[in-house]
């Protein structure tokens, strides 16, 4: 036997190259984007700029905040992610372990991947026409959050059925042999055997939305003051602060855009770790 | 405790495919039973009628009668749950709950039962894992996750997870089929030694296996490709591996199979 033939080394290193290479081009943004937002986004990380709002501040002014921004973003996707999350895992529930085959199975199946296609604008478009003209409750953080949940269910059924998917048949027969009743089977073997990857999916539906601007520009509006009652009343939020303040022809406002992009960012991040540290904490039994 | 189960005229279907028919049986108490056969021949089906999991197959159905002690397992008011809180099973690969430690595997049929009480589950659970000759590997070790056992052990855990139920029955499909043989003569001396307080019913390729744990052995076998599987003849373990009453058992028993 000879040695690898020089053909194939030559190939290999080919390869091996390219997907080099594949990675680069594809880690390049992310890195100039990163780099980008923390470059300009600490010239105002400060303390003013996460206590403060808008109000009375001046078009020139050097100070001015975020503070009622972040307050609302957290309150829209709070109450987004308390509407979507029950909803979304007990559909996922329903099409692996109960109707995945029966006709509504089907139908519910059909119209999640019909959701998960909806632009966003169309969500806000219709809570705007249904809840904020149409029955009169006029803009709020509430409505936002409507519009948000309508994004995120789809996402957290489609994530939450690939994890319960993932769950092999025989602990579900295991459980079921020793004579424990398919819900606790579901609640006490299932749901935590895919936990890890079912909040994963969860926070990943999560960071999806906190980006999202047009729905919340049709139904939360915008607001410069802190309006912390999501229930009543324009808030705002940090996708729409960052849309608004970029938008100005002046450099304060252009600095401000950037530090509530940081901001995002790291609120992303951070809930990325939490659920991180729940998997961690929850992955296999450990000794306790 | 351990109870008769009489067989009578039982047929099971996967949607429209007959998998087996015209079985009529009786499984002593306090006996191992083995169901030999080639591979497809309905034995795993039968033993999934017999705790009523082989209805979990979407579009599988049964037809025919099966009877523990008095009581008929298909009766209209009998709730399946109740039936496999009665008449256990141990799986051909070992299946223990990944997110739960050693401790809480065996627990797992009480607790999702609803026993709470902190002394009365550590007696339950020490006593399993005794029967299950594993205690003494895992004393130290019962927080532990019980996938990090060993396949035997693992399997000897899901022995004793089935027997912390105290059910009157235990089926094992293929028990062993996943161990090498070390492991598998532990099992095979588990299931001698839980003979006295269980009926035990084991699926098994191995026909070493079947003379020797098994007091009794069914023989299966298809009448032609596609066809249903039936029982042949079903004897003292002794009489079907010295003597069997038909030509195929005699075959198969052989290696004259086929």
């Amino acid at each position: 036997m000879t040695g690898i033939s020089f053909a194939r080394k030559l190939k290999d290193r080919l390869v091996f190259g390219l997907v080099c290479l594949a990675f680069i081009v594809a880690v390049a943004p992310l890195v100039s984007v990163l780099w980008m937002l923390v470059k300009n986004g600490m010239k105002r990380f400060d303390m003013n700029f996460f206590t403060h709002s808008m109000r009375n501040v001046g078009p020139l002014d050097n100070n001015g905040g975020a503070y009622h921004a972040l307050l609302g973003t957290v309150e829209q996707v709070g109450i987004a992610a308390v509407i979507a999350i029950p909803i979304g895992l007990l559909t996922a529930v329903y099409l692996i372990e109960y109707g995945g085959n029966r006709r509504l199975g089907r139908v519910i199946s059909f119209f999640v991947d019909v959701m998960t296609g909806v632009p966003s604008i169309v969500a806000g478009l219709f809570v705007l026409a249904f809840w904020v003209l149409g029955l009169g409750m006029g803009f709020s953080g509430f409505a936002g959050a409507m519009a948000l949940s309508i994004l995120m269910m789809p996402v957290v059924v489609r994530s939450a059925e690939e994890m319960l998917k993932l769950v092999p048949d025989e602990l579900r027969e295991a459980s079921l042999a020793l004579g424990v009743p398919k819900w606790r089977t579901i609640i006490s073997v299932v749901l935590p055997t895919a936990f890890t990857g079912i909040i994963t999916g969860i926070v990943l539906a999560i960071a999806r939305v906190m980006g999202e601007t047009a729905p919340l520009l049709l139904t939360v509006f915008g607001l410069d003051s802190i309006n912390p009652n999501a229930f009543n009343g324009p808030q705002e939020s940090l996708p729409l602060y960052i849309f608004q303040q970029a938008g100005m022809p002046n450099q304060p406002a252009i600095d401000r855009a950037w530090t509530a992009a940081l901001a995002l960012i790291l609120i992303i991040m951070v809930l990325n770790l939490v659920a991180r540290l729940l998997g961690w904490w929850r992955a296999p039994a450990k000794s306790r | 405790m351990a109870k008769r189960i009489e067989v009578s005229g039982l047929a099971a279907y996967y949607g429209k495919t007959r998998a087996i028919e015209d079985i009529s049986m009786t499984i002593e108490p306090r006996q191992v039973t083995a169901f030999i056969g080639p591979s497809g021949c309905g034995k795993s089906t039968l033993l999934r009628t017999l705790n009523r999991m082989h209805e979990l197959t979407p579009g599988a159905r049964v037809e025919g009668k099966v009877l523990l002690d008095d009581d008929d397992l298909y009766g209209t008011d009998v709730d399946p749950v109740v039936v496999r809180r009665n008449i256990g099973m141990v799986f051909q690969r070992p299946n223990p709950f990944p997110t739960m430690s050693i401790f809480d595997n065996v627990a797992a049929g009480l607790k999702l039962n609803g026993v709470r009480r902190k002394a009365q589950l550590a007696e339950i659970v020490e006593k399993s894992l005794r029967g299950a000759n594993l205690w003494n590997e895992v004393k130290d070790r019962l927080s532990r996750p019980g996938a990090g056992l060993s396949g035997g052990q693992q399997q000897r855990l899901c022995i004793a997870r089935a027997i912390a139920v105290e059910p009157q029955v235990l089926l094992m499909d293929e028990p062993c089929s996943a161990l090498d043989p070390i492991s598998t003569l532990a099992i095979e001396d588990l299931i001698a030694s839980l003979k006295g307080r269980y009926t035990i019913v084991i699926v098994t390729h191995n026909m070493q296996q079947a003379a020797r744990v098994s007091d009794t052995t069914g023989f299966f076998n298809l009448a032609a490709q596609g066809q249903p599987g039936r029982l042949v003849e079903m004897d003292d373990t002794n009489k079907i591996f010295t003597n069997p009453a038909e030509k195929s058992t005699e075959d198969y028993i052989t290696g004259r199979f086929g």
